[in-house]
C-alpha cells in the first residue's frame, strides 16, 4: 500500500487522546517526544527529518494505545505559533466556533492564536 | 408508554457489562483501535472532532420525565451541562470521556435507556410521528408498531451487519410528520379502501445523503399481522443483494433504483411467500400486550374549550402568538399538545441544557402525565396538556428561554452539528442557522412569511435533511473554504420532494442575503393564503434563480 501523501512543510502532529478524546499535540525535540494538550507546545516539523520523526511517533503511539486518529497537519507560523492552514484543523485545535466557552480556546491562552483567519 | 420487561432489562444490562469489558480491553491494549471501533460504534460511541460523542436512543422519540431527568444528570456529571437532540429523535452528548461511558450506560439502563444500534450498519432507532396517540388526524397510534419493530430489530442476528445503516419510520396519521418517504422503510398506517381493515402502506428506498431519493410504494396494503414477516422479507432481499463493494451505493435506495420498484417488490413478495410467516410474525397476544402500554390515559372530561385559556390569549398577545405557532389541537376535548422550541433566536438548534431538561421533566410531571416527545425537527413536545394549564406552562418555559414562538416558521431551522463538532462534516451548519435566525428574528415578519422550513447540513451525508427543506442549505468545502449550496422546493411531508439546486455555492456571509432574496420573491408573488412551498410549486424555480444569481458571490 502506498504511503499517505505527507502535507507540505511545516507540519505538526495532532491526535485525539484515547481516554478522553481531547486533541493532543506531539511536543518535545529530537531527543524524544510526548503529548501535550497545549497547541503552543507542538513541535514544528520544518524539515523532512523532523516530519519523519513525527510520523514515526504517530505510528508508535497508535500502537501503544495512547492516542487515536493521529496525523500530520500543515501549518503557518504566526507570531511564533503554528496555526493549521485548513479551517477544519484550526477548529479542531480551538473548540467549537459556536461555544467559545468550550475547548482549548477556553482553557489555554495560546489556543487563542488559532482563532485567527 | 412501553416499560421494559425482564428480558429487556437483562439484555440491556448484559450489553453494558459487555461494553465495559470491551473498553477495559481497549484501555489495557488488548484491542487495537481497528478492533475496537466497530464495537464502540455498536454502542453509539463516535470519535468526533474535539472529543468522543455518545448517541443515545430515544425510541420513536418518546421520553418519560424520569428519563429526561437522568439525561440531565448525565449531561451535568459527565458532559458539559447540555445535550443535543437530533433529527433521528436521539440525544447526543458531545464531550464524554471514553473511560466514563460504561458508567453512563449503566445510568441509562437504570431508566430503561441505552445507546445500542444508534450507529453501525444495522437497523437504527425507529422513529415515529411525535404527535402519536394525540393527533386529531390519526388513524391509529404508530407507537405499538414502532415498539414491535424495536424489539424485533434489536440485535437481530441476521440484520446486524447489513450493507449499510438502515432507518425505519412509522406514521399513523394522514399528515406525515415522520418523513417516512425519506427512510429506508417508511410505514403508513391506513385503512383498506374496501374492507376498512387497518394495515400498512410499505414504502422502501427513500433516503437523503449523496444520492437523495423519495421512497417507492412496494406494497399498497399489508395486513397488520404480517408486518414482521414482510419486514424480514424486505431486509433479507436487501441484505443479500445490497451493494457491499461500494459504501456509497450500499443503501437499499440504490438497490430499488437499480433493479426497479416492480422487480424489487417481486423479489420481496417471493421471499415473503417463502417465509414461514407464523414463526416470524408477532404473537397476537404479544402485540396486544405492547399496545396496552400505549392505551390512551384516563383523561378528564373537559369542555372543548377552556374559558381561562381563551381569556389568557385575549389578555396576552405574546401568549396568543405562541399558542398560534406552538400549540396543536388534541384528539381529547380540552387538551392540547404543545411544542417546546429548542430554537431560541441565535442558539444552536436542538441543544438543551441540563437545567432546561429538568424543567421540561418537571412540567411533564405537573402538566403532561409525565410524557415528553422528541421531534425530528429537534424540538420537544408535551403531548397531554390541559388547555387551562397552557398559560402557566408558557410562563414557566419563558423563564428558561424555552418559549420561543416559532415552530414551523423560518427560524425553526433544522441543523446538524456540522463542523463545530462532527468529524465527517466539511463545513459548519450551526452558525448559518444562527445567522439566519437573527436575520429573520422579527416576530411579525416571521408570521408574515408563514410556514417555511429551512434545513441545513454540514456535509453530503445530509443529517440536517437539507434535501427536503423548503429551503435547503448544504455546507461543502471549495478550495479550502466553506461554501454553501442552496436548494429550493424540498418537502418532508406526504408530498415529499427533493429540492433543486439554485446555483453556485456561496460564502457563509452571503447566505442570509441570498435567503432574504428568495423570501422576497415569494412575498412579492404569492397569492392570498399561499404558503412558501406552494408558491415555489406554482411559479417554478426561475424567478428564485434570477434573484439568487443577482445576490450570489459564488464560491464555485
Amino acid at each position: 500500500m502506498a504511503a499517505a501523501k505527507r502535507p507540505a512543510l511545516p507540519v505538526i502532529l495532532l491526535a485525539n487522546d484515547l481516554l478522553d478524546g481531547d486533541v493532543v499535540f506531539a511536543a518535545g525535540d529530537a531527543n524524544g517526544l510526548n503529548w501535550s494538550r497545549d497547541p503552543g507546545a507542538a513541535l514544528i516539523g520544518h524539515d523532512d527529518a523532523t516530519a519523519d520523526q513525527l510520523d514515526a511517533f504517530a505510528a508508535a503511539e497508535l500502537g501503544n494505545q495512547q492516542v487515536v486518529d493521529a496525523y500530520l497537519v500543515d501549518v503557518a507560523i504566526e507570531d511564533g505559533v503554528p496555526v493549521p492552514r485548513h479551517y477544519r484543523e484550526r477548529m479542531k485545535t480551538t473548540g467549537p466556533s459556536i461555544r467559545r466557552d468550550l475547548g482549548k480556546q477556553a482553557e489555554l491562552p495560546l489556543a487563542q492564536a488559532f482563532l485567527r483567519a | 408508554m412501553y416499560r421494559y420487561d425482564e428480558f429487556d432489562e437483562r439484555f440491556v444490562r448484559e450489553r453494558v457489562a459487555q461494553f465495559r469489558d470491551q473498553v477495559g480491553r481497549r484501555l489495557n491494549g488488548s484491542l487495537t483501535e481497528d478492533e475496537f471501533k466497530p464495537l464502540r460504534l455498536k454502542n453509539g460511541v463516535y470519535l468526533q472532532l474535539h472529543a468522543y460523542m455518545l448517541r443515545i436512543a430515544v425510541p420513536y422519540g418518546t421520553l418519560s420525565s424520569k428519563q429526561m431527568r437522568q439525561l440531565a444528570l448525565i449531561g451535568e456529571r459527565y458532559d458539559r451541562g447540555y445535550g443535543h437532540f437530533t433529527t433521528r429523535t436521539n440525544l447526543q452528548f458531545n464531550w464524554p470521556k471514553l473511560r466514563d461511558i460504561p458508567d453512563i450506560l449503566d445510568l441509562l439502563a437504570d431508566v430503561e435507556m441505552h445507546a445500542i444500534q444508534t450507529s453501525g450498519n444495522c437497523i437504527r432507532n425507529v422513529t415515529a410521528d411525535h404527535f402519536a396517540g394525540v393527533a386529531q388526524d390519526e388513524i391509529e397510534d404508530p407507537r405499538p408498531t414502532a415498539e414491535l419493530i424495536r424489539q424485533w430489530s434489536s440485535l437481530h442476528p441476521e440484520f446486524d451487519y447489513l450493507p449499510r445503516k438502515f432507518k425505519i419510520a412509522v406514521t399513523g396519521a394522514e399528515h406525515d410528520r415522520a418523513v417516512i418517504k425519506a427512510h429506508d422503510i417508511g410505514l403508513r398506517i391506513l385503512r383498506h379502501p374496501d374492507t376498512h381493515e387497518i394495515g400498512y402502506e410499505v414504502i422502501v428506498g427513500g433516503g437523503l445523503g449523496r444520492t437523495p431519493m423519495i421512497g417507492k410504494v412496494v406494497r399498497e396494503f399489508l395486513p397488520k399481522a404480517d408486518l414482521l414477516a414482510y419486514l424480514e422479507a424486505v431486509m433479507r432481499v436487501y441484505n443479500l443483494e445490497g451493494r457491499r463493494d461500494n459504501k456509497y451505493k450500499a443503501r437499499v435506495k440504490i438497490l430499488v433504483h437499480e433493479i426497479g420498484t416492480e422487480e424489487f417488490s417481486r423479489r420481496v413478495e417471493e421471499e415473503f411467500a417463502r417465509l414461514d410467516g407464523p414463526s416470524v410474525n408477532a404473537d397476537p397476544a404479544e402485540v396486544a400486550r405492547i399496545a396496552a402500554y400505549f392505551a390512551p390515559p384516563a383523561y378528564e372530561t373537559l369542555p372543548a374549550t377552556s374559558g381561562a385559556f381563551e381569556a389568557a390569549k385575549a389578555g396576552n398577545p405574546d401568549f396568543a402568538r405562541w399558542v398560534e405557532t406552538n400549540v396543536t389541537d388534541h384528539r381529547q376535548p380540552g387538551y392540547a399538545a404543545l411544542t417546546i422550541s429548542l430554537k431560541p433566536i441565535g442558539a444552536p438548534p436542538g441543544d438543551a441544557t441540563s437545567d432546561q431538561m429538568r424543567l421540561v421533566a418537571d412540567l411533564a410531571d405537573e402538566f403532561s402525565l409525565s410524557e415528553i416527545r422528541v421531534t425530528h425537527a429537534q424540538n420537544l413536545v408535551l403531548p397531554q396538556v390541559k388547555q387551562a394549564d397552557l398559560f402557566a406552562v408558557w410562563r414557566r418555559l419563558g423563564e428558561a428561554d424555552l418559549a420561543t414562538a416559532n415552530v414551523g416558521l423560518i427560524t425553526d431551522i433544522i441543523a446538524c452539528p456540522g463542523l463545530d463538532y462532527c468529524a465527517l462534516a466539511t463545513a459548519r451548519s450551526i452558525p448559518i442557522a444562527q445567522a439566519l435566525a437573527q436575520r429573520f428574528a422579527d416576530a411579525g415578519r416571521q408570521k408574515e412569511i408563514g410556514v417555511l422550513n429551512i434545513k441545513i447540513s454540514g456535509c453530503i451525508n445530509a443529517c440536517g435533511h437539507h434535501h427536503v427543506g423548503h429551503i435547503g442549505i448544504l455546507g461543502l468545502e471549495k478550495r479550502g473554504i466553506e461554501s454553501y449550496q442552496i436548494t429550493l422546493g424540498g418537502d418532508a411531508t406526504e408530498n415529499a420532494a427533493i429540492g433543486e439546486i439554485l446555483g453556485p455555492g456561496l460564502a457563509a456571509e452571503d447566505v442570509p442575503d441570498a435567503i432574504e432574496r428568495i423570501v422576497s420573491v415569494y412575498l412579492a408573488q404569492r397569492q392570498q393564503g399561499e404558503s412558501f412551498i406552494d408558491n415555489v410549486r406554482r411559479i417554478g424555480l426561475a424567478p428564485f434563480k434570477a434573484a439568487f444569481q443577482e445576490a450570489s458571490h459564488a464560491v464555485a
